[in-house]
């Protein structure tokens, strides 16, 4: 940066800078700072941005009302599924559309596109249909495979990136050494490919765990129910609430994609890029 | 096609785009070679296939007929097929058109202002600025939520007695605040609000990549030139950021023309429906009514008009490339 900014204008940016920083934490930290409350302070007419008092009643509360721990397993078998199959399945799929291309291609590449478009609620009310028919109604299994379509398209948007970040030649001067496709596809493709799979599945886990309206549709008891649906419960018919035990619940329900966004947010980003401004 | 015969395959620097990487060619100039690669592609490509043809295509296409029927649901009389009469009754279902009207409201209300925040915030955290590191890690928050957490946090930020907007409002002396989610007029603004404040982050991380691929040199030669900020932002900015700008300008309107978790849990579409997004009112028509062909057809419209808009970026999108 050699370019010069006058004094002022630098203040100017700054000071938007702080308002920014403002608008994008403030509804966080109030959110924490409520999850930490005492009940009495909750009910006061005057709150304030720091508890008094702060206690953890509120968790022990959220745990007592409603079956958290059981929503969490739910959610995080649904995810770790949705995530490894959707890898499994999508890297072979990426790798033709990035090496091959061919009508196949174009028509996958068309798909990930227009797939973007869909009202989901033109496809639930089929998917309902079809899995009530296979029994699969309020089964995690029937959301899980629901997960894995539904993550595909974006899946697929950042593997092609990764796969096309692999020189071919490396491919093809294994191939001259005399390793076989599939060889060459295991010991020198995959191992390069690998950051960018674990990446892909981590957001693959991360949209299946936030996910709420398939889950929403197509579970109906309390036990086979995800995270982000029994988040709902904690909000009453009347939309009167618990305040501290659902701040404490939803700050909970965060902390994994959170962190694991923290984590892979640069390549996130990468494969977004790719997509938006290439295919 | 190109591949017919092995003088066509074999012609120096023919297209080699059939080809795996690695793979040599045979003299044996037979089919076989051939066949053996499709193979392969198809064992690779199948997996994701057949999922995404039954769980995508297939639905998607199935949902479309549905909107043709009488589906219901619990229903023991099989199913009509009605022709065009959903689309009749949608067409006199002011309810409906309601809906419609406040998710084009909705879409825009949180596309255009999303867009204009994200480029200031890209073009601040372009700069040498101290708080940066900062700014990008509190970005990732509402990116990284569930969105029924977005809502369950501004219900908290909303709430009329114990939320800090009113709080901030009392102390500021502006007044006793409000019941911003259960008002009239205040209910689809205040979930707006929301929906910038989700959408953000993307906007501003894909903006931010599309300003960092602009050469700098531009920039200084331009301000060589005397050019001031905005004629820099004009003639040098702007155009290499368009494509980027456009693509998330469109894929943010669909998104928040499709939207639902947010704003379900915000307002439920109240109150008295001043905040019922099409998909929130197309879900209660199908699962809390059970009027499955009428909801499919309520998708239908949502994918017709979806399309156009989808159709006039495209158009701007090759005209876009025409100019290079």
């Amino acid at each position: 940066m050699s370019m010069r900014t006058g004094r002022a204008t630098r203040a100017g940016q700054y000071l938007a800078l702080t308002g920014y920083l403002v608008f994008l934490a403030f509804p966080f930290l109030w959110l924490i700072s409520t999850a930490f409350k005492p009940a009495r302070e909750l009910g006061s007419l005057h709150p304030t941005w720091i508890p008094q008092h702060p206690t953890l009643d509120n968790f022990r509360q959220a745990f007592d009302e409603q079956p958290l721990l059981q929503a969490a397993g739910n959610s995080l078998l649904a995810a770790v599924s949705a995530g490894v199959i959707c890898v499994l399945i999508a890297t072979p799929m990426a790798y033709v559309m990035a090496r091959h291309r061919g009508k196949l291609s174009a028509a996958a590449t068309g798909w990930v596109v227009v797939s973007q478009a869909f009202p989901f609620v033109l496809l639930i009310i089929p998917l309902f249909l079809i899995l009530k028919n296979l029994h699969l109604i309020n089964s995690l299994a029937g959301l899980i495979m629901v997960y894995v379509v539904w993550s595909l398209p974006f899946a697929l948007w950042m593997l092609v990136g990764y796969v096309r970040a692999v020189p071919a030649e490396l491919e093809e001067a294994a191939s001259v050494d005399g390793a076989g496709r599939l060889r060459t596809l295991v010991s020198v493709t995959a191992p390069l490919l690998a950051p960018g799979i674990v990446a892909t599945a981590l957001f693959a886990f991360i949209t299946a765990w936030n996910e709420f309206f398939f889950a929403l549709v197509l579970l109906k008891t309390p036990e086979k129910q995800t995270l982000p649906v029994v988040l709902t419960h904690f909000i009453g018919a009347e939309g009167a609430a618990d305040l501290g035990p659902l701040a404490a619940a939803a700050f909970l329900a965060t902390l994994p994609s959170l962190l694991l966004f923290a984590f892979i947010q640069r390549r996130i980003t990468g494969g977004m890029l790719a997509g938006a401004v290439k295919s | 096609m190109t591949l017919a015969t092995p003088a066509v395959t074999e012609r120096p620097g023919g297209r080699t785009a059939g080809r795996w990487p690695g793979q040599r060619r045979k003299d044996d100039g037979r089919g076989g070679e051939r066949a053996a690669r499709d193979r392969a592609t198809w064992f690779l490509v199948l997996p994701a296939l057949i999922p995404i043809l039954v769980l995508s295509v297939g639905p998607l296409l199935y949902g479309i007929g549905l909107a043709f029927t009488d589906a219901q649901s619990g229903r023991t009389r099989s199913t009509q097929w009605i022709g065009a009469l959903n689309f009749q009754d949608l067409l006199h279902d002011t309810l409906f058109w309601d809906s419609f009207r406040i998710g084009l409201l909705w879409a825009v209300g949180v596309t255009v202002p999303q867009f204009l925040l994200a480029l200031g915030l890209a073009l601040l955290l372009n700069e040498n600025l101290r708080m940066r590191w900062l700014a990008r890690a509190l970005a990732i928050i509402p990116w990284a939520m569930p969105e029924v957490v977005v809502g369950i946090m501004w219900r908290l930020v909303y709430n009329p007695d114990a939320g800090i907007l009113n709080e901030t409002i009392r102390d500021l002396g502006l007044g006793d605040g409000r019941d911003w989610l259960t008002g009239f007029g205040t209910a689809l603004p205040a979930v707006i609000v929301v929906g910038i404040w989700a959408g953000m982050p993307q906007s501003t991380v894909a903006l931010l990549a599309g300003l960092q691929n602009t050469p700098h040199e531009l920039h200084e030669a331009a301000a060589l030139d005397g050019a001031g900020a905005w004629r820099r932002f004009r003639t040098v900015t702007w155009p290499a950021l368009k494509p980027v700008a456009l693509s998330i300008t469109a894929l943010n309107f669909i998104w928040n023309f499709n939207s639902f978790a947010l704003v379900y849990v915000l307002t439920s579409g109240g109150p008295g429906g001043r905040t019922r997004l099409p998909m929130l009112f197309a879900y209660e028509e199908a699962f809390r009514y059970g009027q499955f062909g009428y909801a499919a057809a309520m998708g239908c419209v949502m994918v017709a008009v979806i399309s156009v808009i989808l159709a006039v970026y495209l158009a701007g999108r090759l005209r876009g490339g025409d100019d290079k």
